[in-house]
């Protein structure tokens, strides 16, 4: 167990029945020391003595080596005796041997089943109840705005549009011509098979004005602007602002929320035209190139035989709601964020979750409504 | 006691030259003085005057634009990444929310600085863990998240991390930042103690009057106007004695007449 005089050493010896051991060197917690474990305690001394010789600098790790040497005393019922250390170290060793006390509130558990199934509906409860108590303070704040009593922002609300509307002009409009492409190509793999090619252009028409268009721009936008409402409500929450809001009484619904929701549900079905327009094209091309060789006049015409006004109508509408429900999802999970740093990352993941959700409930619905309505 | 102070003579920080500046804008120049081992030191001034800066270059958050920082006489800021990385264990930080891992337990977060550089077994881990946070009067809070726990707690449980590696060094960011006087009073009593058992060199970032005169051997202030240090030694000796008048204003808590920023922040 010799070693150069810098290391940490601990040397036994056993004489008359007392194990010695000299702890020397300089015992640091980042670098090998001994370890208690290596003593040879074979012999089952009658007493241990733990003397300090030429001890340099120490740390933790010897106050563990000496709480180590204490407790194999007491479970052997040798007596273990030290010599010649620093108080310090032998203060930090007592503080080792303190059992430690229950914590002031004991860390729960997995709950079980009962538990865990009550407490899941309790929350989801306490879910509907705000999603149900924003909407209605939605529709109030409505009201007051068509009554001009709102606090409410026109220069935000603008702002909003911006950062809704032509900012995400680029991603939507990527997204929307590759969905057209992909669905004239798959398609055209099915519609060749009964020398129908032409009718690719119904497909795609009638696709992308009625659902794809509508529900690919709400996906795009709920990844993008629903966790974006959010994070920044969040962070405003965190910040107290809107405490900062409420105790100047403005309402932060009037404020904060309206604007936001009145710009997505305003420029959803501009952007809803806009994906449609750009999902066709995307199948145009991929008709015009072989082996479908359809020209783009002729795919027009075609998809005019098929594609009318309630088609186009029906998708906007779709998007206009969407886009409430992506407001309404976004500013809902800012609102409740915790005030945390993790608590506004936590509020943007939820609000895409449950934007997603309101989404295809929405749209399942829609699909009924426009059956029964005939549009 | 601990046997550092003795075995070698170096001091345990030097700040030698240290401008500090973000972009174009000079916040700190000409910055110089040294810490002693085994002292409890703290860098004072008004509010905006640079000391969570220069703390910032103290530690290598920031590279200092001019001049040198040395831990035992090793240059930080020239160090290449092999002696950064071994003179960046060699102090601890606290900073000033705590700045725990929200994602991870108080026990996760005193044991991840162990996990990644030492050698210790899992169980041994946990002791060290146990020690530390017995030492912060945090026992038994092992599995606790950081939202859990209060303010002060989690202060404390900073410290423990900062403790977890026995550094030689610990910086504190305005300790009492946001804590009632009791508790700031406590953690007071912590850094004493600290340095007491384990002879650790103790740097404060403050503006808390009663932790300056309560627990400061030596302070440095520094000035906003000046760009740099206005004082230096004894804070009870510069609030009775110092030449300068905004020093004595601001250990006396008072209004310096011409003085555009006036002293403490609270």
């Amino acid at each position: 167990m010799t070693a150069p005089p810098s290391h940490a050493r601990a040397e036994a010896t056993l004489e008359g029945g007392t194990l010695t051991v000299r702890i020397g060197g300089e015992w640091r917690i980042t670098a090998p020391h001994p370890d208690w474990s290596g003593v040879p305690v074979d012999g089952k001394p009658a007493a241990v003595r733990l003397v300090a010789d030429g001890l340099d600098d120490w740390d933790s790790s010897l106050a563990l080596f000496l709480r180590a040497a204490e407790s194999w005393g007491e479970q052997h019922s040798v007596p273990v005796r030290h010599e010649g250390f620093p108080a310090g170290l032998v203060r930090l060793a007592a503080l080792l041997a303190q059992k430690a006390p229950a914590a002031a509130t004991p860390h729960p558990g997995l709950p079980d089943l009962f538990t865990a199934v009550g407490t899941a509906t309790v929350a989801l409860w306490r879910e509907t109840k705000d999603l149900a108590g924003l909407v209605g303070e939605c529709a109030f704040s409505a009201g007051r705005l068509f009554r001009g009593q709102a606090q409410f922002r026109w220069r935000d609300c603008l702002h909003e549009m911006q950062q809704c509307g032509v900012m995400s002009l680029p991603i939507v409009g990527l997204i929307s011509f590759l969905v057209g492409v992909t669905m004239a190509y798959m398609g055209s793999l099915i519609v060749r098979q009964y020398g129908g090619d032409v009718w690719i252009a119904d497909m795609v028409g009638v696709a992308m004005t009625r659902e794809m268009g509508p529900l690919m721009l709400a996906i795009v936008l709920a990844g993008r602007t629903g966790a974006a409402f959010a994070a920044t409500l969040g962070n405003m929450k965190a910040n107290e602002e809107i405490d900062a809001l409420e105790t100047l009484g403005v309402s932060p619904v009037d404020f904060l929320v309206m604007p936001r929701m009145a710009a997505l549900c305003f420029m959803m079905p501009f952007l809803a035209l806009y994906a449609d327009t750009l999902g066709i094209l995307g199948g145009m091309l991929i008709a015009a190139l072989p082996p479908l060789n359809i020209p783009a006049n002729l795919f027009y015409a075609e998809m005019q035989t098929i594609v009318d006004l309630s088609d186009i109508n029906t998708g906007l509408i779709k998007a206009a709601t969407f886009g409430l429900l992506i407001g309404l999802a976004g500013c809902l999970r800012g609102l409740q964020a915790e005030r945390s740093a993790a608590g506004v990352g936590q509020a943007a993941t939820r609000a895409v979750v449950t934007s997603l959700l309101l989404i295809v409930v929405a749209n399942s619905i829609y699909a009924v409504v426009f059956d029964i309505l005939g549009w | 006691m601990k046997t550092i102070a003795t075995r070698n003579g170096t001091p345990a920080i030097e700040v030698e030259g240290v401008e500090c500046r973000y972009g174009d804008t000079v916040v700190l120049e000409n910055v110089s003085f040294t810490v002693k081992r085994g002292e409890v030191f703290f860098i004072i001034g008004g509010s905006g005057c640079g000391k969570s800066t220069l703390l910032k270059h103290m530690i290598g958050l920031l590279p200092p634009a001019q001049g040198r920082v040395r831990f035992a006489g090793r240059d930080l800021t020239a160090a290449d990444p092999a002696e950064r990385k071994a003179l960046l264990r060699t102090f601890g930080v606290l900073y000033q929310g705590g700045a725990l891992w929200t994602s991870m337990t108080v026990r996760e977060n005193v044991s991840l600085p162990l996990e990644l550089f030492t050698e210790l077994t899992r169980r041994e881990r946990e002791e060290v863990v146990a020690l530390k946070l017995a030492q912060v009067g945090l026992a038994g809070y092992e599995d606790h998240y950081p939202a859990e726990i209060s303010g002060g707690m989690k202060k404390r449980a900073g410290l423990a991390r900062a403790l977890a590696l026995d550094p030689e060094i610990v910086f504190f960011d305005e300790p009492s930042a946001g804590l009632d006087p009791i508790t700031s009073l406590k953690l007071d009593e912590l850094i004493l103690q600290l340095r007491d058992t384990l002879g650790t060199t103790i740097v404060v970032v403050s503006h808390e009057l009663a932790s300056i005169f309560g627990i400061a051997e030596r302070v440095v202030m520094l000035d906003r106007e000046t760009h740099g240090v206005i004082a230096e030694g004894d804070p009870r000796e510069l609030r009775d004695r110092s030449a300068d008048g905004r020093v004595r204003a601001f250990l006396n808590r008072r209004e310096q007449p011409q003085a555009q920023e006036g002293g403490g922040r609270r």
